[in-house]
């Protein structure tokens, strides 16, 4: 299976949980579903869900939990 | 005490505008900026600049370790804290005159009481002022409930004591419904919150947001008279109006007479801003919360008073008495200001940061702004990038001023909601000012596309 990347939308932080009390949205080698949720990033003070179309195997994490991102930015490799 | 040196805990274009009124006094300037806003506007006007801290708002302008660091080492002798962040944060006024300087602004006890929701409403019944009509505590039952709502008047809120943020809230038109939606409140209450406690409030279906402006020297208050903002998305006002567009008169001396007496009830010091709801049918207005700092929106009542507020908030934080009395504080024709925001209007209004490529601002009119030709709007604050205000002799001329300025008004590089005041501004429910709080977001599911 070919490795991919999930990349920033928006420049802007990006948080690996729905509040910081709560889970992260998934974990590394954990199974996304097509259309899941892997994290948010804070633009402006709306909150943007990154999701990614096809789904797989979460390999890792490019970015620390609530660093700052830009545009284009990958943010994850998925398999 | 004379302020010589002012410490501006804030960003944006309340900071360009802090500075403004602070150099008119010829008070010197210390700008707080983040790693991200080093080259924003307001470090370019102020005398001194001071980083407080990373990009994240939390680690710099909320912190309050940090901002005490900062002003401390700067060897300023007041802080403004604009709005937002920590401008009502009691402990950060409390610090701030702890460390026995000048905090621009009310007493922080005055913001701990303004700020407590209970606490407010119970000031306000105190003073006389009409709060939106409901039940004191909990309702016990259903019996409890019905008289209750009689009293209150249907249609009701039923709304669950431990809830918030709109969740955990039906409307009953009558007793029927009242009886029917009661029990389904309360089990949904007790799942959602664990506690199945309600009270009741008058749901006001299509009030106007109208808002006194009121200054205080923790003695005397006296009021600028109001504005309206009813055309407001998810509760952020976009649009503000002074005077408020169609308030009888002896509504306007009414509103403005209660939000003195509760100002002047809790010994206000500085500048704030009563809020209400106006109901149109009825007539009746209702307080909603004080908010106890300068407004986004308060250039629309300098236009209309000739008073500058910032300047003022200044003064009384130096010590001086209200220079002003209530019966020289006239109106003299009508304001409006629109607020652009870095936002796509035609992708639900997502934040569009980046560099501005082009800047013009707009001929005439004033524009309290942060931008520059080459500036850059980061993604770590608030989209507001500038506030149009136009004054004219009428509202009907206002309108065609706005019209006019918003086409000489130029920003490349990025979105901005310029194209939704353009269509605001011919809107013949806008001209007519038959707006509510609730009218923008109906108006937009009409538009096409």
């Amino acid at each position: 299976m070919a490795i991919r990347l999930i990349r920033a939308p928006l420049p802007g932080m990006f948080y690996r949980r729905p509040s910081p009390d709560e889970a992260v949205f998934i974990e590394e080698a954990g199974t996304l579903e097509a259309g899941g949720c892997i994290g948010l990033v804070e633009v402006m003070k709306s909150f943007l869900s990154i999701t990614d179309d096809e789904g797989g195997i979460l390999r890792r994490f490019l970015v620390e939990d609530g660093a700052s991102v830009d545009v284009d930015d990958p943010i994850a490799e998925i398999e | 005490m004379r302020i010589r040196k002012l410490f501006i805990a804030n960003r944006g274009e309340i900071a360009v505008r802090i500075i403004r009124s602070a150099k008119a006094l010829g008070i010197q300037t210390v700008q707080a900026a983040s790693d991200a806003d080093l080259e924003m506007l307001a470090c370019k006007l102020a005398d001194n600049v001071v980083n407080v801290g990373p990009a994240q708002a939390l680690k710099s302008y909320l912190s309050i370790d940090r901002m005490m660091e900062a002003i401390l080492a700067s060897g300023a002798d007041a802080v403004h804290p604009g709005y937002g962040f920590l401008s009502e944060n009691p402990r950060f006024a409390e610090q701030v005159e702890k460390a026995g300087l000048t905090f621009v602004g009310p007493r922080a006890e005055t913001i701990a009481i303004m700020g407590d929701k209970a606490r407010a409403r119970e000031e306000a019944i105190k003073a006389g002022v009409p709060v939106v009509p409901g039940t004191r505590g909990r309702v016990a039952d259903l019996g409890e409930a019905r008289r209750a709502a009689l009293e209150i008047g249907y249609p009701v809120m039923i709304k669950a004591s431990a809830g918030g943020g709109g969740r955990g809230i039906r409307v009953a038109h009558n007793a029927d419904e009242l009886e029917k939606q009661l029990p389904l409140a309360m089990a949904e209450a007790r799942a959602a919150f664990g506690d199945d406690g309600l009270y009741l409030e008058r749901f006001i279906a299509r009030a106007r947001h109208v808002e006194v402006q009121i200054l205080g020297d923790g003695e005397s208050v006296i009021h600028l008279y109001e504005r309206e903002c009813s055309i407001q998305r998810n509760r952020q006002k976009i649009w503000e109006e002074a005077p408020a567009i169609m308030l009888p008169e002896a509504t306007r001396t009414a509103l403005c007479q209660s939000a003195t007496a509760l100002a002047r009830r809790v010994g206000y010091r500085s500048a704030g801003t009563l809020e209400y709801l106006y109901d149109d049918a009825s007539g009746e207005f209702f307080f909603i919360e004080m908010n106890t700092r300068i407004q986004v929106e308060h250039p629309v009542t300098e236009a209309v008073t000739g008073i500058d507020i910032v300047e003022a908030q200044l003064r009384i934080a130096s010590g001086e008495l209200l220079w002003l009395r209530q019966e020289e504080i006239s109106l003299s024709g009508h304001a409006l200001e629109v607020r652009i925001n870095a936002e796509n209007p035609t992708k639900n209004f997502m934040p569009s940061p980046g560099l501005v490529t082009g800047y013009t601002p707009p001929e005439t009119q004033r524009f309290d702004t942060l931008l520059y030709e080459g500036c850059r709007i980061v993604p770590y604050y608030d989209s507001l990038i500038g506030k149009l205000i136009v004054h004219c002799d009428n509202r009907a001329a206002a309108l065609i001023a706005l019209r006019q300025s918003i086409e000489t008004l130029r920003i490349e590089g990025i979105h901005t909601t310029i194209p939704l005041h353009r269509r605001l501004a011919q809107d013949p429910d806008v001209v007519a000012g038959t707006v509510h709080t609730g009218w923008l977001v109906e108006w937009m599911a009409r538009q096409p596309g």
